[in-house]
């Protein structure tokens, strides 16, 4: 260091700066000591609102859950239960629905929760100046449809306050799920002076008044979003835990350190490196569940080759190996898909391929016998496109598909990793998509919301997939009243659906985290909602 | 001196402006929209949303009325934090990026203007040699692969310090990043340092200096020094420019919630608002830093102060 010994030297400036803000960085990074009763949980992303109506992502409904409540919830094990509701009767069409309010019901500044909070929630989800993600989630109130295509003032929505305690809904035909639908965020009620008081802030720290178990302390952007009880709660002796820090943490691998290192009790997630050996050194605290969410590949069925070629489709479908993609490839516990809804559905069965019970061999035998059916062979292969967004698993998974494809069939798959947003304004346009990877998460527990995704006009059919017979199944299941019959009208649509091979189901995700041993209460479930005030700490935390 | 800064600081904003119009145009270009998901919308609620948002306008008015905001200083709202405006989000995000960008600077100068001294003073000898080769190399190799290097020798294999940002506490979860932004600017200050100074070691008023009998010692403190530091100064507009777009990268690969990770965030999500705020932000940050480099650019040289 011969130049430059402290003095005037002009670097002494900068070297003083330096250590300076080294010391603030160090001093800044101690972490505040947690008293009795703070569960902190991994998170994922940031939630992108807290707005019931303007948010969307599965991370903005994990918090939403514990800062609302909606007529109806879950208990942990996943059970429908009456939550503001305290009891409902259903008329015998299946169309008008009567629910009796709790009468102890509390906003988080100790106001009661009335019928008329409903009333204005649903109408400000279907207004067309809410712009809200979910407003279709109640298109089959009475009139909502034409609401929200801006045809009709939201007064006319069919939903009435009788009364303070009793709200009265009618539905334009018989939704046996609605009750389902109805634990969703975008159905818990929303503080209307808050609204009028703070606008587009009301979901804000400080201006939120919420009506479940928790109300929002801080939000911290980037870093995590911190609930503290909700003292005016009518079941607040029922909730364990005061606070709940919920962690923004995007990479599962430094929400991995994190829980190791004690500063989480539970994982939003566990990375698939690390799977393997932290189910071996904590086994107790993996939990591993069914989940309602599917991946696909999809065809594009306006083009060829796989317009009117289901044999093409079939034989591509037959000669995935899914048992060894999610042995080998995913390995994190998904279970192989050859149905389109998933196991752990309420009141239903899933359809299978034909092909399901066959072995490996038999099934590439007849996968290659249908391959040739579709009119191609070893001198004429298929050429074709595998389009996916740009992901390790994803690039994973289309490379063993492009080596099945190409072992069984003699395919010539070449892959096309994408933005995800450049992939999906692909997907929509149907132009130079051939095949494409996707995936569909359930919004509650029920076949439809599945199947609803294969109408001929469903916004989010991205094959292009139509066919009358299949739309006309769902539609009468709509109408049914009697939950058996309904099944089967499902079960038979899924059925025609299987064996028209618009898409390829590969494999069903499993909800994964880590769970301290500390917290009491957690139980798995399809759904993958953990509602914090379902939860418990044991005493030495 | 007054009148120079105003000047500068007037033909800034055509600067300003064609950096707005070029922006806009290319968030507009990209393909897909801010609330596309693989959960497509039914057309009414995407037609509500898109009025809501204005995105149903023709693309001029669109960019009227988000320039006539801007000169109000509204940034707009996010379109995907919808709870937000863009300023709040930047404010919130630029604390953390605003201290890696200092310590990346800071850790630079200090070093680099060291290790070039001395590589200066020892000319041509083997320590010469191994700095200007690890400058050479710092500056060939991009921080997009120092960065995870870095992770896998002090995090992965080590274990000394956190592998990213959110999973490590304290100061220490500082370092890797750091050093992973100013590495090259590290480099570049050495190499700049280096040459200055041999150029200010021959310069005839070290010679006279030397003759007086004054030790290398006084004579880099006193004499040539601040000479051999202009190229330095001048180099750094360009380096906060660097830095603030490495950023990005570094933010990125370490997971820090700052304004380079928001910025790839917003553009992943098609957040049209929030990538234009922050360039805009970007753009008027790098202005005023060289324009302050300009007058201190000034002070240390009393040429361009007499001009």
């Amino acid at each position: 260091m011969t130049g430059v010994s402290p003095g005037r030297s002009p670097a002494l400036p900068f070297a003083a700066a330096f250590i300076c803000l080294a010391l603030v960085a160090c001093g800044g990074g101690s972490p505040e000591a947690d008293g009795i009763g703070t569960l902190n949980r991994g998170l994922g992303a940031e939630p992108e609102s807290l707005d019931y109506h303007k948010a969307r992502s599965v991370e903005a409904g994990e918090v939403q859950r514990d800062l609302g409540e909606g007529l109806t919830g879950y208990t942990e094990a996943g059970e429908l239960v009456p939550r503001a509701a305290e009891s409902w009767e259903i008329s015998g069409d299946g169309r008008e629905y009567r629910f009796a309010l709790r009468r102890d019901a509390r906003w988080s500044n100790g106001e009661p929760v009335t019928a008329e909070d409903f009333v204005f929630s649903l109408r400000r989800l279907v207004d067309p100046a809410t712009a809200a993600f979910y407003s279709h989630s109640v298109i089959d109130i009475e009139n909502a449809a034409a609401i929200v295509a801006g045809e009709k003032p939201i007064e006319e929505l069919a939903v009435a306050a009788n009364g303070e305690f009793e709200l009265y809904v009618r539905l334009q035909r018989p939704t046996p799920y609605f009750l389902a639908l109805l634990t969703h965020p975008s159905m818990f009620p929303v503080h209307r002076a808050s609204i009028e008081e703070h606008g587009d802030a009301f979901a804000r720290a400080g201006n939120l008044v919420t009506n479940g178990a928790y109300t929002l302390f801080a939000w911290e952007l980037g870093s995590m979003v911190e609930l503290r009880r909700n003292e005016y709660y009518w079941d607040n002796q029922g909730t364990a835990i005061d606070r709940v820090r919920h962690h923004f943490i995007p990479e599962p691998a430094a929400e991995l350190n994190r829980y190791r290192a004690g500063e989480l009790h539970i994982t939003g997630t566990v990375p698939p490196e690390a799977f393997a050996k932290i189910r071996e050194e904590r086994p107790d605290e993996v939990h591993v569940a069914p989940y309602l969410s599917v991946y696909y590949y999809g065809f594009n069925l306006t083009k060829p080759p796989f317009r009117d070629n289901p044999e093409l489709r079939q034989a591509l479908s037959m000669a995935i190996d899914r048992e060894t993609l999610t042995e080998k490839v995913t390995g994190r516990g998904e279970t192989p898909a050859y149905s389109w809804v998933p196991p752990g559905v309420a009141n239903y069965s899933p359809r299978e391929f034909p092909y399901a019970a066959m072995s490996a061999d038999e099934r590439h035998a007849a996968a290659k016998r249908t391959y040739q059916d579709a009119g191609y062979s070893d001198e004429n292969p298929l050429e074709v496109e595998i389009r996916y967004n740009t992901s390790e698993t994803h690039q994973r998974i289309a490379l063993a598909i492009q080596s099945m494809w190409r072992d069984v069939l003699g395919v010539e798959a070449t892959l096309v990793n994408e933005e995800f947003q450049v992939l999906l304004s692909n997907m929509r346009a149907k132009q130079v998509t051939q095949v494409f990877r996707s995936s569909w998460l359930g919004d509650y527990n029920d076949a439809n919301t599945f199947l609803q995704v294969m109408l001929t006009d469903a916004p989010s059919n991205m094959t292009g997939y139509g066919n009358a017979e299949f739309d006309s199944l769902v539609a009468r299941a709509a109408d049914q009243t009697d939950p058996a019959r309904r099944r089967l009208y499902l079960e038979e649509a899924e059925r025609v659906l299987l064996s028209d091979h618009p898409l390829i189901p590969i494999y069903f995700f499993v909800s994964k985290h880590l769970v301290s041993p500390s917290v009491g209460g957690w139980g798995d479930n399809v759904l993958d909602y953990h509602y914090s005030q379902h939860l418990s700490l044991s005493p030495e935390e | 001196m007054l009148r120079f800064a105003f000047v500068r600081i007037l033909s800034a904003i055509p600067t300003l402006l064609l950096v707005v119009v070029l922006a806009f145009l290319m968030v507009h270009a990209a393909p897909g929209g801010p609330f596309d998901d693989e959960r497509v919308l039914p057309p009414e609620n995407a037609r509500n949303l898109q009025a809501a948002y204005h995105l149903d306008e023709s693309l001029p008015r669109q960019f009227g009325r988000y320039l006539s905001g801007v000169m109000r200083g509204d940034l707009g709202p996010s379109y995907h934090y919808r709870d937000y405006r863009v300023s709040e989000l930047i404010g919130a995000a630029l604390p953390l990026s605003l201290m890696l960008g200092l310590l990346a600077m800071s850790l630079a100068l200090v070093v680099g203007i060291s290790a070039g001294v001395v590589a200066a003073l020892k000319r041509n000898t083997m320590l010469d040699r191994v700095i200007s080769g690890l400058a050479m190399s710092g500056i060939s190799i991009p921080v997009f692969v120092v960065a995870p290097l870095l992770v896998l020798v002090f995090a992965l294999q080590l274990r000394w310090l956190p592998a990213s940002f959110s999973g490590g506490a304290g100061g220490w979860r500082f370092l890797l990043p750091v050093v992973a932004l100013s590495l090259p600017q590290i480099a570049y200050v050495t190499r700049l340092m280096r040459a200055s100074m041999i150029e200010a070691l021959s310069s005839d008023f070290v010679r006279t200096a030397r003759a007086q009998g004054l030790s290398t010692l006084s004579i880099v403190r006193y004499h040539a020094m601040k000479p051999a530091m202009l190229p330095v100064v001048s180099y750094l507009g360009p380096a906060i420019a660097a830095v603030l777009t490495s950023a990005v990268v570094v933010e990125t690969i370490f997971g820090i919630p700052g304004l380079g990770q928001l910025f790839v965030r917003g553009g992943l999500n098609r957040d049209y608002t929030l990538v234009l705020g922050i360039v805009i932000f970007y753009a008027a940050l790098v202005i005023v830093l060289n324009l302050l480099v300009d007058l201190l650019y000034g002070f240390l040289d009393p040429r361009i102060r007499h001009r």
